[in-house]
């Protein structure tokens, strides 16, 4: 990287100017600031001591004075004092809405969906007033009582001068020279032992998990798993089915609260009338009309939780993947790219539905590993 | 005065110890030009420090548990439900403690505000071209911290494990899951097992409220310093150039301002969680994998992911015993990947066809950059399609549309729209650059019609003002790329490579023309009095460029440009 010449020159660049509105040149003494120059933002004044405080106000010595860059008070004093009050009334409204919020923290009760309602009304609105109105006081102080200003400040390239660069550039290779980092055998085998060191904090999240193993291939549907009605766990008898119609939503018994089992042996089961059950749906795996379908999605796993028994699609909530129910849950459109997998369901001695075996296919979304 | 004391008592106190009386002058009077555009950053900010306070209260009593307990509380409606202790404890913050609500709901607010304003923040970088040299890496910063917002809102609003965010979270699962190769072992590894397992609300607990936040406050101050030391971009006008900032100074303007601006931000906050109710989880009900509620919608910055989602066709491959879920990893990767990895390569990209790599402080008007401007809208149009798609089911419901039209159109759309919305972007910029020009010219009509002595009526115009002048000047002339030397192309535009550059600058570059000699527009209808424009402004002078140069800064006389790093030319 090169750099012009013209960037050298440092001081020349820094000419900060007080633009319109700010106090002008004219009251700047002579002597105290380089003729024809605008006095430097971001410079101390040219004083020789050094104190807090850059001017010396009211030690009468008037030499020392230095000029302003913003004026003192506002154009206009009448609207200032008027602008004025606003700017206190507004603060002293949001004084009133800070000790309304107090107020309504200690007066209000909550504990019920009404108090809550009633409290939050009153503490969000006295919260609300109390911010807004020491905004708009804020804001009319800046715009009204604050005199308007338009300062310039001088910006500098970014780029170093080619100096500094340079200078920086000896001392890398100063340093580089002496810590004798060129030394091949000290760096490589730095580098070789930072390596492992960097592996090993990945190494360390293994324990986050246990491998999935072939877990996700089963569920906890076994043989003569009774089907439970979720929320209510009664069993089902296929004759509990007065009219076909409407879907339910079953659970393996002993696993009705089993969150982890349920999110893979969530089931359906729609019952239709007879003839209506076309191929692919497996007729063997199906009891009286009544068929049972994965409640899982093949897409991303959401719950395929919407039945509607005039065109007899199941479809899910989440992205729309729609099945058809009576043929085998094929897709029909959507994103998923996988019918919702039938359980083999049959009648125990007992007349209750049970699963014949576990789901033939794994449930739920796609895994790289499901083949 | 009690100023003075103060100043005398504890400032001396402190300057004696930390000698800052010289660099707190400066930093009072740094200059902080004025726009309202610039504000939104500065919503950003703020809704990040609401965040962060509301966020402690709520620390305070959330559990971050997914211990199952059976409901007693004060919401009547659920008692005696079995629910996660996070469940139960977000409902004893909205119900038990007082304040709890608001405090809930002025979090949740602030953090769509936060992802809102980032957003806007961004756009406003990309059409004014603030992020060109030398503000890269702060756009880089930028575009990881939005990355980490839309994660930690993700996280943030699943943490309360009720039924609308935990179908979120299974997505998320599944989403996971589709990634080739190792897809399995992510999600059993951040769930600690099979989904839902009871490790995965505190993992999300420690990320949301220590890890994100930590990174996003290291990124904000990287942000924030690098935007104070290379100072502040500018507006084109009067007395604005590349070597200044025209502004007021931090005291006590900005300040006063800022403050002000902080109130204004949080008492929107307030008020949108008073009378906005937003994410009742009451009365989603707790998680459980087995329900799920009908038209359940992600906040609003993950509706683009969910578009994606819901409009992708269903493909799947099974290759040699393994599953390609093209139809699950394609949209949840591929629409982020795709407008993340342009914005990140962008600027460099448009250094590269320009061959501009001066420094800009002055922001571009939009109209002024047409092809950048019609890129941008091509991504917004583009955003905004799979963000409709994203709710195609409310739509559907509210616009009476089939649900499956919706999605076919969008199917459609996420390729047309982005084209149709560059063409008309790119026409609207090129239409407002002649009428510029057409201001300059002619001036601003005043509706005064005149009769001149020969019975010819013309219409009086007059000239625009200094200000608008200034504006409306304000188009930088483009550099041309290294011209070819008795046939043998400069460096940089030898082979395809070349040819590609010469052709992409062409596009890059397309503007109405602005001739120096006539006025500007150059259509020569002959009204004779054209205005001569006065090039005033160095900045915007013709850039002829001395090849091989390499001056960096866009000041007077050093508009020189080079190829690149690597090749400089033997004769610089």
């Amino acid at each position: 990287m090169s750099d012009t010449d013209a960037r050298g020159g440092l001081p020349e660049d820094r000419d900060y100017q007080a633009g319109r509105g700010s106090a002008a040149d004219a009251d700047q003494p002579a002597g105290e600031v380089p003729a024809g120059r605008h006095r430097v933002i971001g410079t101390p004044p040219p004083a020789t001591s050094r104190t807090m405080l850059g001017t010396d106000q009211g030690d009468g010595d008037g030499a020392r004075q230095k000029p302003r860059e913003l004026p003192a008070g506002p154009a206009d004093p009448r609207s200032a004092r008027k602008a004025e009050r606003v700017v206190a009334a507004c603060f002293i409204f949001s004084m009133v809405a800070s000790i309304g919020f107090i107020a309504a923290y200690i007066g209000l009760e909550v504990h019920s969906v009404d108090a809550v309602l009633r409290s939050n009304l009153a503490l969000g609105t006295s919260m609300a007033l109390a911010f807004l109105a020491l905004g708009v006081g804020a804001t009319i102080w800046v715009r009204h009582l604050m005199p308007a200003v338009e300062l310039t400040e001088a910006r500098k390239p970014m780029a170093s001068s080619p100096g500094d660069r340079a200078a920086f550039g000896e001392t890398f290779e100063e340093g580089a020279d002496a810590s004798g980092f060129k030394r091949p055998l000290v760096r490589r085998t730095l580098i070789a032992a930072t390596v492992p060191l960097a592996v090993a904090p990945l190494v360390l999240l293994r324990d986050m998990g246990p491998l999935p193993g072939t877990s996700l291939r089963y569920t906890v549907w076994r043989k003569g798993i009774r089907l439970l009605v979720y929320g209510s766990n009664r069993p089902l008898r296929p004759a509990d089915f007065g009219t076909p119609g409407g879907m339910i939503t079953v659970v393996p018994e002993g696993y009705e609260d089993d969150f982890d089992a349920l999110a893979k042996a969530a089931t359906i089961i729609i019952k239709f009338r007879p003839g209506e059950l076309q191929p692919p749906t497996v007729m063997n795996w199906t009891v009286d009309g009544i068929v049972a379908y994965s409640k899982i999605c093949t897409h991303v796993g959401c719950p395929v939780a919407l039945y509607e028994q005039t065109t007899e699609h199941i479809l899910c909530p989440c992205h729309q993947s729609t099945f058809d129910a009576p043929r085998g849950a094929q897709v029909i459109f959507g994103p998923a790219a996988r019918p919702l997998p039938q359980l083999p369901i049959t009648t125990n001695a007992e007349g209750f539905l049970v699963a014949q075996s576990d789901y033939t296919v794994p449930v739920g979304p796609s895994f790289w590993e499901r083949g | 005065m009690t100023v003075e004391r103060a100043l005398e008592g504890v400032g001396g106190a402190l300057d004696d110890r930390f000698r800052g009386a010289k660099g707190f002058r400066t930093l009072f009077r740094k200059i902080f030009p004025d726009h309202w555009t610039f504000l939104l950053g500065e919503i950003a900010l703020y809704s990040f420090i609401i965040l962060l306070l509301t966020g402690t209260f709520l620390t305070f009593f959330f559990q971050p548990s997914m211990t199952e307990v059976i409901y007693h509380g004060s919401y009547t409606h659920l008692d005696g439900a079995r629910m996660s202790e996070a469940y139960a404890s977000t409902l004893n913050i909205s119900f038990d403690v007082r304040g709890g609500l608001l405090m809930r709901q002025i979090h949740h607010w602030a953090a769509d505000l936060f992802v809102a304003a980032i957003l806007a923040h961004m756009l406003r970088i990309f059409f004014s071209g603030a992020y060109r040299k030398p503000r890269e890496v702060n756009w880089l910063i930028g575009l990881a911290m939005l990355t980490l917002a839309m994660l930690e809102g993700l996280f943030g609003y699943s943490l309360p494990d009720d039924l609308l965010s935990g179908a979120g979270l299974r997505i998320t699962e599944g989403v996971m899951q589709s990634v080739p190769l190792v897809g399995t072992y992510l999600a059993f590894f951040l769930f600690g097992g099979a989904y839902p397992g009871n490790v995965i609300i505190p993992r999300m607990y420690i990320i949301h409220v220590l890890l994100i936040p930590g990174i996003l406050l290291a990124l904000i101050t990287a942000h924030l310093f690098i935007m104070f030391h290379q100072k502040h971009t500018q507006m084109p006008g009067k007395g604005r150039t590349e070597k200044n900032v025209v502004g007021a100074p931090l005291y006590p303007y900005f300040m006063a301002k800022t403050g002000a601006f902080f109130f204004f931000t949080f008492a929107a906050c307030a008020l949108a969680s008073t009378f906005a109710q937003i994410n009742p989880i009451w009365l989603y009900g707790p998680y459980n994998p087995v329900s799920i509620s009908a038209g359940s919608q992600p906040d609003f910055y993950m509706g683009f992911l969910e578009g994606s989602l819901r409009m992708m066709p269903a493909w799947e491959w099974n290759v040699a015993g393994h599953t390609f879920s093209f139809n699950v990893f394609i949209p949840a990767l591929l629409p982020l990947g795709l407008i993340f990895t342009a914005a990140a390569l962008w600027p460099f990209l448009e250094q590269w066809i320009t061959g501009d790599r001066r420094e800009h402080h002055i922001n571009d008007r939009p109209r002024n950059a047409p092809t950048r401007t019609a890129l941008g809208m091509g991504a917004v149009a583009f955003y905004g399609v799979l963000w409709a798609e994203g709710a195609n089911d409310v739509l559907a419901d509210h616009l009476d549309v089939p649900l499956y039209t919706i999605t076919r159109i969008a199917q459609v759309a996420i390729f047309v729209l982005p084209v149709v919305a560059y063409i008309l972007t790119k026409r609207i910029c090129l239409g407002l650059q002649r009428k510029d020009l057409h201001l300059l010219e002619h001036g601003v009509e005043t509706g005064i019609i005149r009769q001149l002595p020969s019975g010819e009526f013309i219409e009086e115009t007059r000239p625009v003002d200094e200000e608008a002048r200034a504006v409306l000047e304000s188009r930088p002339v483009p550099l041309s790329l290294p011209p070819a030397e008795q046939d043998v192309p400069a460096p940089g535009m030898r082979g395809g490579v070349g040819q590609l550059r010469e052709r992409l600058n062409e596009v890059v570059n397309e503007s109405v023309p602005l001739t120096e000699s006539d006025g500007y527009g150059g259509h020569g209808n002959g009204h004779g009095n054209g205005h001569a424009i006065g090039s005033g402004q160095p900045d915007h002078e013709p850039a002829a460029i001395p090849a091989g140069g390499s001056g960096e800064h866009s000041g007077a006389g050093a508009t020189a440009q080079d190829d690149g790093d690597a090749d400089q030319r033997p004769d610089s």
